[in-house]
């Protein structure tokens, strides 16, 4: 049991912080420029595939500077050329405009890379158990991907909290014209936190690529759970995307674990009740509907605090 | 006036020829072409149209060219008879299908009916994989036949093949929550508890269909329940990220599996380094050492870039063919008359029949396990690059794979 306990929690953890390399992106967009970016997720793909053949290419440790660096440029363009020019139309075909990206993109790396998973592997250097628990092997590379999402956690704080940059960008959230006002070219600030965004999505993607199975779906898995992250923290709020990241992760991990059912607290039904609706949901184990508990979560949060957890307004 | 005749003759041959060249046999194949399932599936697309060039290049069935109509249906159910209707108003008489029972049953449904309500437009339902056994049992139609060997079928031959190996001592199973899925861990449940009583099963798990991106909870379960060996019907992406879990956590155990083969498979065995340690239960492998099957398999390989992972489907074409052939007709009703009971010899060696009870089609069958392959000239087929393939094991003959059914068949 132990075992199990100490096993989930780094498992909880390492996803909760890969869900907060995307989040953060996310999160940091939307309070910025008003817009939940659908495509958010597919950046995430981008720097998976983009990882994936420059590995092939010149080796993981390039890939993983020079995939992100890309993806963030793609992302530049994207808001550039996309949605600075659909921004005067309002939010819904802003909306719209990354809900059409996304689908382009899986369309476009189905077509370049093929619907199978490639072969995207752990690099050899990573590729040793870290340490074991009990007889568990943790793998090296998983402790890698925990060190890379932590330190851009730190120096993600570090640039919003403590630096000129990270001044502007704030100042630029709430009062844009104040900030162009000043001298300041908010156009571009835009541009390059929207780049920054997707360059922090495309990092996720080039080292969870080798972990989880790259290929034209991963996407559609990620995004959703996402949209959970941002609202349960609260829209905006990058230390709220940070707990909500890693409690959605340990909730997630936690409740595959848990064999619990209805049946086991309050026994068995009456056999003679027969095969039913309500012996299957009698004997639906935790375990069963772990996957579905992040969007119960996002429910009950709108329903009781519309806010999020840390969030500071109210839409 | 006699160059007249000869003119008109051969000019009405040249449109005869053309008008019964137009009349195409269409197939429709339904199965996901996007989402989760999408690597199986644009497996199976590949696979049908190469069997489609290949039936034509040999001037097709009757004369007419087989065409293969892809439908997407996101391994949905209710996609799958949209997409139904669709390519029955398209003129398509022959739908196949396989990924997914949850789909299939809903196909089986669809057919039945369809044919009851439309007379002389009848469509029939090849099934070339999916297994739950009830489609030929208590839900059997008439218009549906199926050339995979159903899920008990497969699991009487693991659970035989356990049998003899005294190092399994406590059995973990995880499955992908839909009627298949159930019906594994059902029938192993009942089956090792019959054959091997000193079995313990230490876990059954039911998992999210095609959803799970990270299976390294489930496999620190496994790790905690000290299972030793892992029994799975999991497919597609849920076998091949099951499978690299398990190679992260060092989860050492023998896997016997109905699908280790399919899309990333092979790969995450090779990554996990269990050599040997990977069972899997087919109608066929590529090294099977029948010369006709391992030349098919060489060009198949050199034309679409795959391995043949349904020799089911090519028994499938193959026979479509001889029952059309046998029938003198391309008509769905004749086609179906003609399958009942009939022989083929299958394409990895043997003679396999179609049940007339239940249309489930008999043949052997092989376990087979996944390793590095000693001698290159007789088992020179290696999977997705990892220079692993897959050996045989132990073979099933088609008469111990007969099981019963409890099929009441309706014919028309």
């Amino acid at each position: 049991m132990a075992e199990l306990i100490v096993i989930s929690t780094l498992n909880g953890v390492l996803f909760g912080m890969l869900l907060f390399l995307l989040s953060s992106g996310l999160t940091v967009i939307f309070s910025m420029m008003g817009v939940l970016n659908f495509a958010h997720a597919s950046f995430y793909m981008l720097g998976a595939f983009f990882g994936y053949q420059l590995t092939r290419w010149i080796g993981f440790w390039p890939a993983l500077v020079i995939a992100p660096l890309l993806v963030g440029v793609v992302g530049m363009g994207v808001e550039r050329y996309g949605l600075r020019n659909t921004h005067k139309h309002g939010h819904v075909a802003e909306l719209l405009l990354t809900f059409g990206l996304a689908f382009a993109i899986e369309e476009i790396v189905s077509m370049i890379w093929g619907k199978s998973p490639v072969d995207y592997r752990v690099p050899a250097v990573l590729d040793f158990p870290a340490f074991t628990v009990f007889s568990t092997n943790y793998p090296a590379y998983k402790i890698f991907m925990l060190v890379v999402s932590v330190v851009i956690f730190i120096a993600l704080l570090v640039t919003l909290k403590r630096t000129r940059v990270g001044l502007i960008v704030q100042a630029a959230l709430t009062h844009p014209s104040m900030v162009g006002h000043l001298g300041h070219n908010v156009g571009r600030v835009f541009m390059l936190v929207f780049g920054v965004g997707s360059a922090l999505a495309g990092l996720a993607g080039v080292i969870a690529g080798p972990s989880l199975v790259t290929q034209s779906d991963m996407a559609a898995y990620l995004g959703p759970i996402l949209f959970v992250v941002i609202v349960f923290g609260g829209l905006g709020s990058l230390p709220g995307a940070f707990i909500a990241s890693l409690l959605i992760g340990l909730i997630q991990t936690f409740a595959v674990a848990l064999n619990g059912s209805l049946a086991s607290v309050f026994g068995p039904l009456d056999p003679s009740l027969g095969p039913s609706p309500l012996t299957d949901i009698w004997n639906v184990t935790i375990a069963q509907i772990a996957p579905i508990l992040p969007y119960l979560l996002l429910v009950l949060v709108l329903i009781f605090r519309p806010m999020g957890l840390l969030g500071t307004r109210e839409s | 006036m006699r160059k007249l005749i000869v003119a008109a003759t051969a000019a009405l041959t040249v449109l005869g020829g053309a008008a019964s060249a137009q009349e195409s046999i269409k197939i429709g194949y339904i199965d996901p072409l996007s989402g989760g399932g999408a690597s199986v599936g644009e497996g199976g697309l590949k696979t049908f149209q190469y069997l489609a060039d290949e039936l034509n290049a040999k001037g097709g069935i009757l004369g007419h060219k087989v065409e293969i109509v892809p439908l997407d249906n996101k391994t949905n159910p209710q996609e799958s008879l949209v997409q139904a209707q669709k390519a029955v108003d398209a003129g398509v008489h022959y739908i196949t299908q396989g990924n997914g029972s949850s789909v299939g049953a809903a196909l089986e449904d669809f057919v039945t009916k369809h044919n009851s309500r439309n007379p002389g437009k009848e469509v029939l339902y090849f099934n070339y994989a999916a297994v739950d056994p009830s489609m030929t049992n208590e839900k059997c139609s008439y218009w549906h036949f199926r050339w995979d060997a159903n899920s008990d079928i497969k699991m009487e031959a693991l659970t035989n093949y356990m049998k003899g190996q005294p190092s399994i001592k406590k059995v973990y199973l995880i499955n992908m929550d839909y009627s298949f899925g159930q019906s594994v861990r059902t029938a192993a449940r009942k089956m090792l508890g019959e054959k091997r009583p000193d079995i313990q099963v230490v876990g059954d798990e039911l998992h999210p269909m095609l959803k799970v991106t990270d299976f390294s909870p489930y496999i620190a379960k496994i790790k905690a329940s000290g299972a030793d060996t892992v029994v799975t019907g999991n497919w597609g992406q849920d076998f091949a990220l099951l499978l690299k879990a398990a190679a992260d956590a060092g989860l050492k155990v023998n896997w016997y599996t109905y699908y280790a083969g399919g899309a990333g498979g092979p790969t995450a065995i090779k990554q996990t380094g269990l050599e040997n340690q990977v069972f899997q239960i087919s109608e066929g492998v590529p090294n099977s050492g029948n010369k006709a099957a391992m030349d098919f398999e060489k060009d198949f390989r050199a034309k679409t870039g795959i391995s043949v992972w349904y020799p089911r489907a090519v028994n499938e074409m193959r026979m479509f063919k001889a029952a059309a052939e046998k029938a003198n007709s391309i008509d769905p009703v004749k086609v179906a008359a003609a399958l009942e009971g009939m022989k083929f010899d299958v394409f990895d060696g043997g003679e396999g029949f179609m049940r007339k009870d239940d249309h489930q089609f008999f043949q052997p069958i092989y376990i087979s396990s996944f390793g590095s392959l000693a001698d290159k000239t007789k088992e020179p087929f290696d999977e997705e690059n990892t220079g692993w393939g897959w050996h045989i094991v132990s073979k099933i003959d088609t008469a111990q794979t007969m099981l019963p059914t409890t099929c009441n068949m309706k014919r028309p």
